[in-house]
């Protein structure tokens, strides 16, 4: 591994991180968004930080309401522009032509030349995502239009060409359809055909396979696997499904209460979870069970799967010190202190909990309950 | 930066809540008319006649000397009265029909052809069309008003009484064996209260505006009887010399038909937040 | 297709004899006798017994009723009483200022209920917003006639652009009718903008909360492109619905107008034969107004398909 995944909370030293370093496609430092509603400040994102290889998927993996999709939201300055909304932080941004921007700082008329050209997204519900008055062809030819400046036709036939990248059969035919008589697997191609369109450098995939039927689902991240390997894009692969993340991830950022506490390379990760919520996310795993069931030599004997505890506090009140104190079952009368740093945990790995840093050893694997 | 949120939510229901002072400020005015302004709507002062308004005349007076404040305040009874009764009367009626229509299946369909009809004549016209039959009196404008606005809450009630039928506890009711008239009354009626009364607000203030409409068309009330509308009837050749004479009563009926619509609207937010503003 | 046409046209003539009955029974049981109206008090009995008999207003109703329908079928809509001449011709004499308003009034109505029910939308919460929205509920509590007046008082009368009343001479142009027809036209087009402020709010905001809006700005369209084609597209299926909604309600709203401005138009023309009990054109008039709305209904829900691809019958 090369390049830098993890970025440290000191600044002076970013760049020294390692020897070669290939610029990230994405470099997110310090990224928060906060709502200011009613009945209090919502932290949905706090101080994330990660970074994302060009031509490699980094997956951002937590549970609902981890803040995950509101990240990937904020990176395409696609939320609402209310004056309850903050956001700071820094996203660089590294486009074809080998300049770094800053997406959070960027008027929005630049902002705009990028979305869908540079970086494209897809979202969880193909089957509300594409405009019902407009046909498939016209949708995508749209974005060609607009960002690659082709006339109409010109326009039309590279949609073609891009449903049929996507493997969508007679192509000729759909072009012309309208997405109510697409089936769900469908319509998610036409979307990637539609991301794919300008042929972008990162490619933001919110939970895209959640909606879909299992076998399809394979399907598309076949089909995603493929166009990457093809184009070099990058991928942000957001979800909660850590056997997508196994098969699919070259990096994984795990999220939890809108912050990151663990980062790392995809099989470290799963080979030795360092925070305490990834070792419960693992542990969750069916698989995970059998695995630990064969190792103390019960095969066979019924017992519950494992679940992690209480549930995740509310955004309005969070926990005084660590967000997972309350539900964490290594946790120390420190932990309730103060908020734990993201801090490295290894070559190419970071994490927020106090037992990483003071422990050289790793923490226990969850005990079973009965 | 929390302040502009909080101060919408407030000022959509202070709005609410000056509109039903407004509204019963209105009741209260024309209730108390005699107190409260001092003059007898029907007392004759020529040498006073279209008099612009004053300290004494607030509102002026029209072309008999007569004060247009007691005129529009004593009017008021009459105008809030026949637009009352008429909501009153298009709910119940309405709703009765409403709901078997959406209850009894075997009745929806000829019901609902009755209602397209009566909807297929712009209400103006068939109001004037039934004043014309039943002849000109208070009683047979409300019969009219009724009549006209009926359909109306029919096709509420029964679009609500089919989305209730369908409610598990109506059928539980059926099973444990209550009877179809109960059912009706003691368990759909309630769940359909919130927009009958939505659409009652909305009625009575329909109906302030088609009174004043066939009254100024002179197939309403008779003239003799002083109501918003009859009053602008009877004085709109002085407009010119006067125009009070007709932009008060006027400000009276947009007053009224205005608080009660921001009421019915803030009725319905209150009791189905849910619910997408569409009329 | 043909069958959904079918079954609508159906449904159509259904509704149509229910009209039918429905007018020819509110007409005829009225408390007044148009005879005695149209022969004064000094008629004799015998001359009432004639005129009777000249317009089969002797035989029971339900003959009259068949009488009616069987004219009907062949177009005729009969005699008017007071005026002399076939409901036919009355009626068409008269369509043609009452069209123009209508034509004109739901231009105005459109072109200031549309954009601002889009701005307000779009500027949701914003002063804007409830500015707009406080006029809608604003234009749907003022009384057509009353507005009528105050608006005839200060730009007829006191400022003398437009003309008082009346609808011109006979063979005046286009344009001179218009200049008529203004005053009117604003009347009901400002009061009916309401309605469509209101109802193209709400389609809006439901639209501009749907998944495709925000994949429309995904893909780096400006957010008038965003608002302009992909919202509003969207949105017309209710705002076609008020519009055909607003015909009928110029139709209704035509009425007191007319009176006001003095136009020669259907709706005047009802009131006065209601006042004088003139059957044939009551009838007549009642039954061809029902007609246009009903057909206004179906072209409305044809007008669906065209503009909303999913809407297949």
């Amino acid at each position: 591994m090369n390049s830098p995944i993890t970025s440290s909370n000191d600044p002076s030293t970013a760049d020294t991180a390692s020897t070669v370093s290939i610029t990230p496609r994405l470099d997110v430092r310090h990224l928060s968004t906060f709502f200011d509603t009613d009945e209090g400040l919502i932290r949905s994102v706090a101080d994330v930080s990660f970074s994302i290889r060009p031509g490699k998927t980094t997956a951002l993996v937590g549970e609902s309401g981890s803040g995950k999709s509101v990240t990937s939201l904020t990176l395409m300055r696609l939320l609402s522009r209310t004056a309850a909304t903050q956001v700071s932080g820094q996203a660089l941004f590294t486009n074809r032509a080998g300049e770094t921007l800053d997406l959070l700082a960027l008027p929005e008329p630049a902002m705009r030349r990028i979305r869908g050209n540079e970086i494209a997204m897809i979202f969880q519900e193909p089957m509300t995502s594409l405009n019902p008055v407009f046909t498939v062809g016209e949708q995508i030819a749209e974005s060609v239009r607009l960002h690659m400046g082709l006339d109409r036709s010109a326009a039309l036939a590279h949609a073609q060409r891009m449903l049929e990248l996507v493997e969508i059969p007679a192509a000729a035919q759909r072009l012309h359809e309208y997405p109510h008589q697409l089936s769900g697997g469908m319509r998610q191609r036409v979307m990637i055909a539609l991301a794919m369109a300008c042929n972008p450098t990162l490619l933001i995939a919110d939970e895209p396979t959640t909606a879909l039927d299992v076998t399809i689902q394979a399907q598309i991240l076949e089909l995603m696997r493929r166009l990457q390997a093809e184009t070099g894009m990058s991928i942000l692969f957001i979800t909660h499904n850590l056997g997508v993340v196994a098969h699919h991830a070259d990096d994984v950022a795990v999220m939890y209460a809108g912050r990151i506490v663990e980062s790392a390379p995809v099989r470290e990760l799963f080979a030795l979870p360092r925070h305490p919520y990834t070792q419960g996310l693992l542990a969750c795993l069916p698989a995970q069970q059998r695995k630990r069931e064969l190792a103390a030599g019960e095969v066979g004997a019924k017992r519950r799967l494992y679940a992690i505890r209480g549930q995740v506090s509310s955004p309005l009140a969070p926990p005084p010190g660590c967000a997972f104190e309350p539900r964490c079952d290594h946790a120390l009368a420190a932990c309730r202190e103060a908020m734990p740093a993201l801090e490295s945990a290894g070559p190419h790995r970071s994490a927020r909990c106090i037992l990483v840093r003071e422990t050289a050893t790793v923490p226990a694997l969850p005990v079973e309950t009965a | 930066m929390k302040i502009p949120l909080t101060l919408k939510k407030l000022f959509r229901r202070r709005i609410v809540l000056a509109a039903g002072i407004c509204l019963l400020v209105v009741v209260l005015v024309a209730l108390l008319a005699n107190v409260i302004t001092g003059y007898d709507p029907n007392e004759t002062a020529v040498r006073e006649r279209l008099s612009v308004p004053t300290a004494s005349h607030l509102m002026g007076t029209d072309e008999l000397g007569r004060d247009l404040f007691a005129r529009i305040a004593f009017g008021g009874r009459y105008s809030l009265t026949i637009a009352a009764l008429t909501a009153f009367g298009a709910i119940v009626f309405g709703t009765l029909f409403g709901l078997l229509a959406g209850f009894f299946r075997r009745l929806d369909a000829p019901i609902m052809r009755v209602v397209d009809a009566m909807m297929s004549l712009p209400d103006i016209l068939l109001a004037i069309a039934l004043v014309a039959i039943l002849g000109p009196s208070m009683l047979n404008v409300v019969l009219a008003l009724v009549l006209v606005y009926s359909p109306r809450v029919a096709r509420v009630v029964r679009a609500s009484t089919l989305v209730v039928r369908e409610l598990l506890f109506v059928e539980a009711a059926r099973a444990v064996g209550v009877s179809t008239g109960r059912i009706l009354w003691r368990h759909i009626l309630p769940n359909l209260m919130s927009p009958i009364l939505v659409q009652a607000s909305f009625i009575f203030a329909y109906a302030i505006l088609a009174e004043a409409a066939l009254s100024f068309l002179g197939v309403g009330v008779p003239p003799e009887i002083p109501t918003w509308g009859t009053m602008v009837a009877g004085s709109q050749q002085y407009a010119h010399e006067a125009l009070w004479i007709v932009l008060f009563p006027g400000l009276a009926i947009i007053l009224t038909a205005l608080s009660l619509q921001l009421l019915g609207d803030g009725v319905r937010d209150l009791l189905d937040p849910r619910l997408k503003k569409s009329l | 297709m043909t069958r959904y046409l079918l079954s609508r046209l159906m449904g159509m003539l259904v509704v149509m004899a229910l009209v039918a009955v429905l007018v020819f029974v509110l007409t005829r049981a009225a408390s007044g006798d148009p005879v005695t109206v149209l022969l004064g008090d000094q008629a004799t009995a015998e001359d009432i017994a004639r005129v009777q008999k000249e317009y089969g207003l002797d035989k029971p109703l339900p003959v009259q009723f068949g009488y009616w329908l069987k004219e009907l079928s062949q177009g005729n809509l009969g005699q008017s009483i007071f005026l002399q001449r076939p409901v036919t011709q009355a009626l068409w004499e008269r369509a043609e200022p009452t069209t123009l308003l209508a034509l004109l009034s739901l231009c105005i109505a459109a072109a200031i209920g549309v954009p601002c029910g889009i701005v307000s939308a779009v500027f949701r919460g914003k002063f804007i917003d409830q500015l707009l929205t406080g006029f809608a509920m604003l234009g749907a509590s003022i009384p057509s006639f009353w507005f009528g007046l105050v608006l005839m008082q200060i730009f007829a009368v006191s400022m003398g652009w437009f003309p008082v009343s009346g609808y011109g001479d006979p063979g005046a142009t286009l344009m001179a009718r218009i200049h008529y027809l203004v005053l009117p036209s604003t009347v009901l087009g400002v009061l009916n903008s309401a309605l469509i402020i209101r109802f193209t709010r709400a389609s809006m905001l439901d639209v501009l909360g749907e998944d495709y809006v925000r994949t429309a700005r995904a893909k780096g369209l400006s957010e008038k492109v965003v608002v302009l084609k992909h919202a509003l597209r969207n949105a017309l299926v209710p705002i076609v619905t008020v519009l055909g909604l607003t015909v009928a309600l110029l139709i209704g709203g035509a009425v007191v107008t007319e009176t006001v401005f003095g136009l020669p138009g259907v709706g005047n023309l009802v009131v006065s034969a209601v006042l004088r009990r003139d059957y044939p054109v009551i009838q007549g008039a009642l039954l061809v107004i029902a007609m246009i709305y009903v057909v206004i209904n179906f072209l409305t829900d044809l007008l669906y398909m065209v503009v909303d691809p999913r809407v297949k019958y």
